[in-house]
């Protein structure tokens, strides 16, 4: 069964979170909002979830560090010991700096890797804008259609009240990019 | 309430742009063909660019000793300039990390660049410690592989192993950092170039970027997490290049105060250098409207911050120094100042303490020829910073009967010339090929400067 989608373009990013407070309040479903930057307050007005991403980085970089301590700890104690300026074997304020550093890098790489995997981000994926112009100065809002609240008509006017320039109804594709 | 009722100063972005205005003017940069201004500056980058190319290539055949280096002093241009260009890597870690950390707004016009500008300056530092290993080719013996002389692991107690951890993480973590704020301008770019070649490399380049909130809302919150981390980050990678020198004995370097000295005079020099590059981009690029007195203003008061810093620094360090009652310490730094190298030491306090003070005056601010100046002659006093550290104290150590003086030569003065000119023929390549100014982000701050509920349509 294929879904219809209710497709509003604003040109204001402020026009745009009125009408996504709007379709919520009207029990809408918004399928997707796409937009040129990071509009302010869309993330609380979509009730979107704290990002886990985090808890990725946090990991990594513990485990880096823990694995570059011991790393350390082996091969200047255990594997092949040097005596540096009478230092002890295990000198562990030494081992603090490449420690931390491996740290951060780990942190870092695997957060980014997270993201473009969590995002669906990769090299040669094609982009298909919904509109154009999202990635310059469109906003686009992608209503979906879940239950009997979902009337175009009635949502077409609900968006002229926010400076709507376009709407557009459209069956969803299968795909969802 | 209170936020309508002050008025907006200044915008930061100039004649009331739009969001696809500022597509349209960032664009067209690099749509267009580069103007005079773009190739007067990148031919003689280029050239010396060239110059320092030659230099290494007869380094590298020749050996060490073309250089001035003696026993004395071992390190002299070289590490000067390393140090020197990783310190102007951290002014861009500091606009892009640390100021979006604080939510400063201003750093949108400028964070794009400053970002580049600390790539190519750590591509630049990271250059010397090599060439100065003498047999490049065996670089990869700083890593820890497992290899067949036993395997023989790195002295993880040496300052110059962290050192290459350091450098290398921040080189990675700068690298991500730059790439991940430009995906969404590359898509931009992509979906209005009309070149078939740029909107394939875009094309690959931004990933299938398609404005999707779910994935900015994921993108927000690892930007702010790389933000984090380089600010950790920034802070080590200068501390670590300041145990370079205070791990060891030398009277004038063996000195707890060298981390934070180094990491203020960092991004004092860096400062500076974000201002001599974001004058010239903005002439070179004709970005007149996005980098304005309220990009400038601050940035000099930054400069001044810093420059109270560094001097602050200068003299805690010769306070200690004398009243240390140590005749080594006390001598190391007479000696800097009074010695055979007295001249670079007043250098030095003449461009970083004394002439950044004029950007007390709000003139002196607005007058962009002058900031453009004061911005050179801070990078001068901040490169005989560093080498009065090294030469100066190597000059003059311990053993009188082991004193030397230490000149370079024509091979050191072009490698020096070379790492400006890789510096800029980089950055104006970046300026010319890719959007200078974080579009996205500025439009962002639009907003800003527009009456909440109104603004052009």
């Amino acid at each position: 069964m294929s879904r219809r989608l209710f497709i509003a373009v604003f040109e204001r990013g402020e026009d745009l979170l009125a009408a996504v407070r709007a379709s919520r309040a009207r029990g809408l479903k918004v399928h997707e909002v796409f937009t040129p930057y990071p509009v302010r307050g869309l993330e609380e007005a979509l009730e979107l979830k704290q990002s886990r991403l985090p808890w990725v980085c946090l990991g990594f970089a513990l485990g880096a560090a823990i694995a570059m301590l011991t790393f350390q700890v082996w091969a200047m104690t255990i594997d092949w010991p040097i005596n540096v300026g009478g230092k002890p074997w295990n000198a562990l304020p030494a081992f603090v700096p490449a420690k931390f550093e491996m740290m951060v890098l780990a942190g870092s790489v695997s957060v980014f890797i997270a993201f473009l995997l969590a995002s669906r981000l990769f090299p040669g994926k094609r982009s298909r804008l919904i509109v154009p112009g999202v990635t310059d100065d469109k906003f686009a809002l992608v209503l979906e259609e879940a239950d009997a609240s979902f009337d175009p008509e009635e949502i077409a006017k609900m968006c002229e009240g926010f400076n709507v320039v376009r709407v557009e109804e459209r069956l969803a594709e299968t795909e969802d990019s | 309430m209170a936020e309508r009722a002050k008025p907006a100063a200044v915008p930061l972005v100039l004649g009331d742009k739009t969001p696809g205005q500022v597509t349209a003017d960032i664009t067209r940069a690099l749509e267009r063909r580069p103007g005079f201004l773009w190739w007067a500056a990148f031919v003689p980058s280029v050239a010396a660019l060239a110059v320092g190319v030659a230099a290494v290539v007869y380094l590298l055949r020749t050996g060490v000793g073309v250089w001035g280096i003696n026993t004395t002093v071992p390190w002299g241009f070289d590490i000067t300039n390393f140090v020197f260009w990783i310190g102007i890597g951290h002014a861009g870690t500091f606009i892009s990390a640390i100021l979006y950390l604080f939510r400063q707004k201003w750093r949108t016009s400028v964070n794009r660049s400053a970002e580049a500008m600390t790539i190519i300056a750590v591509t630049c530092a990271g250059i010397f410690p090599m060439i100065h290993m003498g047999r490049v080719w065996f670089f990869y013996w700083m890593f820890p592989y497992p290899n067949t002389r036993g395997p023989l692991w790195l002295n993880f107690e040496s300052p110059l192993v962290w050192d290459v951890f350091a450098i290398l993480t921040y080189f990675t973590v700068s690298l991500i950092f730059w790439y991940v704020g430009l995906i969404p301008d590359l898509a931009t770019v992509r979906d209005r170039t009309r070149s078939r070649v740029k909107r394939f490399l875009f094309g690959v380049f931004s990933l299938g970027w398609s404005g999707r909130f779910r994935v900015w809302h994921r993108y927000e919150t690892v930007y702010l997490l790389l933000a984090g981390l380089a600010t950790a980050l920034v802070i080590s990678v200068h501390t670590i290049v300041s145990w370079d020198f205070a791990t060891t004995v030398i009277p004038g370097w063996h000195t707890t105060i060298f981390p934070p000295y180094f990491v203020t005079g960092a991004i004092f020099s860096g400062m500076a250098m974000v201002l001599t590059l974001m004058l010239i981009a903005r002439k070179v690029m004709g970005l007149e409207a996005y980098i304005t007195r309220r990009h400038v203003d601050p940035m000099c008061k930054v400069v001044i911050v810093a420059s109270g810093l560094v001097a602050l620094a200068y003299v805690t360090e010769f306070f200690t120094a004398l009243y240390s009652g140590n005749p080594t310490e006390a001598f190391a730094f007479v000696n800097r100042a009074l010695g055979p190298l007295g001249w670079g030491f007043w250098i030095m306090v003449a461009c970083n303490v004394l002439i950044p003070q004029l950007f007390w005056i709000k003139k002196v601010r607005s007058t962009f020829l002058l900031v453009f100046v004061i911005s050179i002659l801070i990078n001068v006093g901040m490169w005989f910073e560093r080498f009065v550290i090294i030469v100066a104290t190597l000059q003059r150590g311990y053993l009188p009967s082991s004193w030397a003086t230490y000149v370079p030569t024509s091979v050191e003065i072009a490698t020096l010339v070379g790492s400006f000119g890789l510096f800029f023929t980089a950055f104006l390549l970046f300026a010319r090929f890719l959007p200078v100014i974080a579009i996205a982000e500025v439009k962002g701050v639009l907003g800003t400067s527009r009456a909440k509920g109104g603004g052009p349509r």
